[in-house]
């Protein structure tokens, strides 16, 4: 079987040898234009006057358009229809798309797209948390609050309680990839679109909606990305919708990709946040109550905010078992780019926020941080409820809603579909029984094999001695919900044919980023036939093969489509075997396929001959495959039901080294155990893991988002947002996987591994906290991102401050 | 002017290619040679680097910054030439594959190449040399794997090696160049046609300038290649000291002085990144007066004479005297950089760069603190320090706290106050005033316990 088998990525020799094309790289037709779009300088305001006669007169301009020029829809909002392709009247943030420039290359568009005089009047911007709360500016009418238990009346007969505030920044998603589309026009209106994105659906809906075409007319392929994060699930709308409208009014080819500095500028990033919490908790540090508020900075638009935030709260209790826990979330509008997915979607914020509450108590206590993790971690279990029955939801009927979009609009509410929990389940604050953990047995193993224990005690006699240098250690858990949660997202398509010389081309709804899919769902191809990986065709992700894909996010790529494709092998089979036992005189059972054979009865025969055999005798050798994930059911308003069809967990012991006199630091070992459930293929498993810890630790440590006090993004290039470089890994890097199968009923068994692990960085960050408490008595207070400045800020305070 | 290289094995001749044109886009737009990427367009990510071999041997560059007039009379090897003409891969690339060393692909050529350089010149500090790629899947553990795994494996023989004739050379360049660029071929040259056209624009490394054509997309009109005046390279130990060509690389500038000066050493491998240095030249480094780059504070702190010249008149000035105010150098209009110069001397110096990452970024403070001692004692102390004022400067105050003085904790924690006298730095995106000044500070008292033995380097630390 090719499944468990760690194969290389599909694509590792076309990577190495530079034959990977990606969307810049296809080659173009003659004539084909290149865009670029006129930037506002101003964070709020109106324009008052545009004069773009320079930017027309310039070298190889074609031809500029405006939202006047606009034939139809003139939005690009994945939500909320509040994002306008081209301003229309009024900006919202520094960076925002004002016009577009078409000319005859993409020099000639960038140089003649600054050539614009805009006048306008300027309002004043509300940039930061504090203004957005000042001013009420916030999407949705006010909080969303879940609750379970009684928290103010847990708090008031907590033996402790303490209260803090941490802010979080936010994160650039820098794929090396840019942002990036062409399109083709094609006769009658038609649009082919190559897209780097991780949502050709959505794609494919807002250039319909921007032509005026059905989205039959619309065609969006995308063989691969260079990198995605979360950051092409919405923000590759902009560029794709304005190719299209350019090639339908210029009849010629366009294409558009955005420069480092303009990506950087124009895109949505990570939502920054802050969060408050008021917690109680007994002199072990069990917790008794938590209250935790959040304020998510969404930036100008909504784009994906609301469920951002939503799995912010959804992932406020991480591994820990909260009797009494409230959460109150506020999505707060500012005049800057609109926040948007990014591996983790709001849950990395709401762990940071949990994993910063166990640091907290256990330096109050005087406390082992770990030991204050355990004693609230949810019981070990992995016995599986019953399923409940789910009817589908009912979608809005509103035609301009992009219903495959994660910022689609609230559905009416379900909360009378969901049974009451029976009062013997562990429970998250959002009432779905947690029956599947395993957290206990996993972290005991990984503190075992890293020797938590003793490094802890040799690390704090080192740093009894060291006058200038300080280690710390910690370990931390991830608890990750699976499945996306407006439910109706959890399905997925795929279409596999059989060719009469034993080759299969396989497509399915999923996008390939680097996270090798495609290899994944090809060995699950390789062994539903029984064949070698080689006889497996991977093709580009395309809206005429498999259409009302969901985005490939929410780490579900592999769970919906690796089963949408088991069921189009599994009809394709039965067709088969039932044709081959009739010749062969067998019973359909006996029908075996193995090792590259279909073995019937005592006849064996090569796939191939198989496969001619049944197109001979007139078998259909093509055939669709559909999945939708059972078992969910979600009321995101009143935060109750069952979101999540399983969870991943994981867990990390990050040592770090920092020096006090500047607060610089390093990472010097990492130890991860972490539970991708059967792994499909454990080489490319670890490969997100290490990745995922790699970028979940640079988004707590080096990746700071500056921006001034007019709006404008200061860190707009490499040279000043600094993501981890090849020495920021850690000099040990010990990494395994747990070795148990999902206890769901998933593709294999295996589970979603693709945002987990960026939670595991968190350690990283705890860890530092650590090393910040060896230097004095007080509480140290690290904020993040914890760049060098942060540590040495927080030294101060834990020299300078009073101990707890 | 014609251009003349070899690409892949192939010579190419371009006449009068747009003097500004990179590599990067003519690779890509015009020969279909796709494998190379545009990342970051600026020098910062690697995925464009290509391997560059002249007669110094064979160097990483960023193609995205890199001018075609600058690769005359070299080969240039792309991901698409690494691979035998038999399509067998190169030991980097086999090794990328089986160690899992790309996810996404994107920045795999980028890497590829950088490793394959390193691979052909022996280098097996594969941190230094991969410091300059950056990848977002990985978090770069297969490809450290990958890059040992190829360690012992052969170079492949069809690489450009430089023994390796190079392209015919065409006529002098200088009298057939158009009146926009030009490319003199020795220094008097460059006098000569710098006096005739002050305006024009020096290009160097192209490491800064070249990001003044791919980020502020100026036309830089007339435009003076030094790349071909082999004279105002090199580095050469004199019996005064040591004279540094401007055109001399950071790299060879790190080659010749960090076995004297190992601090300076180790500075100078976080400078930029592989692709940087080979290609970033002091002397360019210098003139553009940069107040954040670590060449000049650690020139600085070493006593460096700086010589200039126009037409045939030369002069001389201490370097620190050379930077006036912010981007304000006391440079006359046709006047370059000629060499700089360094006084025999012990080594007692202590270089610091602090930056938010630690490979391959700008320095927040930069501090070159040259401490010679004596019978416990300072001798004639030179401190110079990069992000703390408008300029490359020395902290006067705190050196004359320090000269003189005994070695003791009380000296320094007067230098470090006299250190608040000497600067008022800014706040800016890399860090807060408070926080340079308090660094800065810092850095002298880590010198103290450096110098009194104390263990103070986080990278000398493991688990």
């Amino acid at each position: 079987m090719s499944v468990t088998k760690p194969l290389p990525h599909d694509a590792a020799h076309l990577h190495v040898t530079g034959a990977a094309r990606y969307v810049d790289d296809i080659a173009t037709p003659a004539g084909t234009l290149h865009l670029a779009f006129g930037l506002s300088t101003l964070a709020r305001g109106k324009i008052t006057r545009m004069d773009l006669s320079a930017v027309r007169a310039a070298a190889d301009v074609v031809a500029v358009l405006t939202s006047a020029d606009l034939p139809f829809a003139n939005d690009v909002s994945p939500s909320n229809h509040d994002e306008p392709l081209l301003a229309d009247g009024s900006v919202h943030y520094v960076g925002q798309p004002l016009f577009v420039v078409i000319a005859n290359s993409h020099l000639a568009a960038r140089k003649a797209a600054r050539l614009a005089e805009v006048e306008t009047d300027a309002e004043t911007p509300i940039l930061t948390i504090d203004q957005a709360m000042a001013a009420n500016s916030r999407f949705e009418e006010g909080p969303r609050i879940y609750a379970k238990g009684d928290a103010p009346a847990a708090l008031k007969n907590a033996p402790h309680r303490l209260s803090g505030k941490i802010e979080i920044g936010g994160q650039e998603h820098f794929y090396l990839e840019g942002q990036a589309a062409l399109a083709l026009p094609g006769e009658d209106g038609e649009m082919l679109i190559q897209s780097s994105t991780q949502h050709p659906t959505e794609i494919q809906h807002k250039v319909a909606e921007a032509i005026g075409l059905p989205m039959h007319a619309v065609r969006v392929e995308t063989r691969r990305m260079g990198g995605g994060f979360g950051g092409k699930e919405s923000q590759g709308n902009a560029l794709a919708v304005a190719c299209a409208v350019a090639a339908r009014a210029t009849g010629r080819p366009c294409k558009m990709r955005y420069d480092r500095d303009d990506d950087m500028v124009i895109t949505g990033k990570r939502h920054d946040f802050r969060i408050e919490y008021d917690v109680g908790f007994d002199a072990d540090g069990v917790l008794k109550a938590v209250d935790f508020t959040h304020y998510a900075r969404c930036g100008w638009a909504m784009d994906l905010s609301l469920p951002v935030a939503d799995r912010a709260m959804l992932h406020a209790d991480n591994a820990y078992n909260l009797d009494h826990a409230r959460i109150t979330s506020h999505r707060l509008k500012t005049n800057t780019q609109s926040a948007t997915a990014f591996r983790g979607f709001g849950g990395p914020q709401g762990v940071v926020g949990i994993e910063r509450v166990m640091d907290h108590i256990a330096a109050h206590l005087g406390l082992d941080p770990l030991e204050v993790r355990r004693v609230n971690f949810y019981r070990d279990s992995i016995t599986r409820t019953a399923s409940v029955d789910t009817a589908p939801p009912s979608l809005p009927d509103d035609d301009h809603t992009d219903a495959t979009s994660r910022g689609a609009q609230a559905q009416v509410s379900q909360a009378s579909d969901v049974p009451p929990n029976p009062d013997s389940l562990q429970t998250t604050p959002y009432h779905q029984p947690v029956s599947d953990c395993i957290i206990n047995a996993l972290v005991t193993r990984l503190a075992d094999s890293a020797a938590y224990a003793q490094r802890r005690e040799e690390i704090a006699r080192w740093n009894a001695q060291q006058p200038i240098l300080k280690r710390g250690i910690a370990l931390t858990p991830v608890k990750f919900g699976i499945s996306f949660t407006l439910t109706h997202l959890n399905q997925a398509g795929a279409l596999v044919h059989v060719y009469q010389d034993g080759s299969i081309h396989l497509n399915h709804g999923g996008t390939e980023m680097g996270q090798g899919l495609f290899q994944k769902v090809a060995q699950v191809a390789a062994s539903e036939f029984g064949v070698p990986l080689e006889q497996i065709k991977i093709t580009a992700t395309d809206t005429a093969k498999v259409p009302n894909t969901s985005a490939t996010a929410a780490s579900s790529g592999t769970d919906l489509n690796g089963m949408a494709v088991v069921n189009a092998c599994e009809t394709i089979r039965k067709r088969m075997a039932s044709h081959l036992a009739q010749v062969h005189q067998c019973a359909t059972e006996d029908i075996r396929f193995a090792e590259g054979h279909v073995f019937a009865g005592a006849e064996t025969l090569t796939f191939a001959e198989a496969a001619q055999s049944s197109y001979l005798a007139r078998v259909s050798l093509s055939a669709t495959g559909f999945y939708k994930t059972p078992d969910i059911q979600w009321d995101r308003i009143k935060g109750k039901g069952r979101p999540f069809f399983y969870f991943a967990y994981g867990a990390a012991v990050t040592e770090v080294v920092i020096d006090t006199l500047t607060g610089e630091n390093r990472i010097l070992r990492a130890d991860i155990l972490h539970d991708a459930g059967q792994s499909l293929n454990p080489a490319l498993d670890i490969g997100q893991i290490e990745g995922g810890y790699v970028q979940g630790a640079g988004w707590l440590t080096t990746e700071e988002l500056v921006w001034d006090d007019k709006g404008v993004l200061k860190t707009r290039a490499p040279a000043t947002y600094k993501i981890p470089a090849v020495s920021d890994r850690p000099d040990v890097f010990n990494v395994a996987l747990w070795d148990q199968p999902n206890p769901a009923k998933t593709v294999y068994r295996s589970k979603a591994v693709g945002e987990p692990p960026l939670m595991l960085g968190v350690s990283a960050w705890s860890a530092l906290a650590d090393a910040v408490a060896a230097c004095g008595p007080a509480y140290g207070d690290l904020q993040t991102p914890a760049t060098a400045e942060a540590v040495l800020a927080a030294i101060t305070r834990t020299r300078n401050g009073a101990a707890e | 002017m014609y251009v003349t290289f070899s690409l892949n094995g192939s010579p190419v001749t371009l006449n009068d290619p747009p003097p500004t044109k990179t590599l990067l886009d003519w690779l890509r737009e015009e020969r279909a040679l796709t494998g190379t990427k545009e990342g970051c367009n600026e020098g910062d990510c690697g995925a464009c680097t290509v391997m560059v071999t002249d007669t110094l041997g064979a160097a990483p560059l960023n193609a995205c910054i890199l001018f075609l007039p600058q690769l005359h009379g070299k080969h240039v090897t792309t991901v698409e030439g690494l691979t035998a003409p038999d399509g067998t891969l190169h030991p980097v690339q086999t090794a990328m594959i089986e160690h899992h060393g790309s996810q996404c692909g994107f920045c795999t050529p980028g890497f590829v190449m950088s490793m394959a350089t390193a691979h052909l010149n022996g280098d097996t500090d594969h941190d230094t040399a991969l410091a300059g790629n950056l990848c977002r899947c990985t978090g770069y553990a297969p490809i450290i794997r990958a890059a040992i795994a190829a360690e012992g494996v052969d170079a492949p023989p069809y690489l450009p090696h430089p023994d390796l004739r190079f392209p015919p050379k065409t006529a002098n360049a200088a009298a057939t160049a158009p009146a926009d660029h030009f490319h003199p071929e020795n220094s008097d040259e460059l006098a000569e046609i710098y006096t005739a056209h002050p305006e024009a624009t020096l290009i160097a490394g192209a490491t800064d300038v070249g990001l003044w054509v791919t980020k502020q997309l100026r036309d830089l009109g007339q435009v003076i290649f030094l790349s071909q005046c082999r004279d105002l390279g090199g580095v050469s130990k004199t019996p005064e000291g040591w004279r540094i060509g401007a055109m001399a690389t950071i790299a060879q500038v790190e080659r010749s002085l960090a076995p004297r000066f190992p601090s300076l050493g180790v500075m100078l491998r976080r400078y930029g990144s592989a692709q940087v240095r080979a290609a970033a030249t002091l002397g360019g480094n210098i003139a553009n007066g940069s107040p954040i780059g670590d060449g000049s504070p650690a020139m600085i702190a070493l006593g460096a004479t700086l010589h200039l010249r126009k037409g045939e008149t030369r002069r001389s000035m201490p370097l620190e005297d050379f930077f006036v105010a912010y981007g304000k150098q006391d440079r006359q209009k046709g006047e370059f950089v000629e060499a700089i110069t360094i006084p025999d001397q012990e080594d007692a110096l202590y270089c610091y760069k602090l930056s938010k990452r630690f490979d391959q970024d700008i320095s927040a403070v930069c501090g070159c603190l040259n401490l010679p001692v004596e019978n416990d004692t300072f001798g004639a102390v030179r401190l110079a320090f990069g992000g703390m004022a408008g300029t490359p400067a020395r902290a006067t105050a705190a050196e004359a706290a320090l000269s003189g003085q005994p070695v003791s904790q009380d000296t320094i924690e007067t230098a470090m106050k006299a250190l608040a006298v000497d600067f008022k730095p800014l706040t800016d995106m890399r860090a807060s005033s408070g926080y340079r000044m308090e660094a800065a500070q810092n850095m002298l008292l880590r010198a103290y316990h450096t110098i009194t033995g104390s263990q103070t380097n986080i990278h000398e630390v493991r688990a």
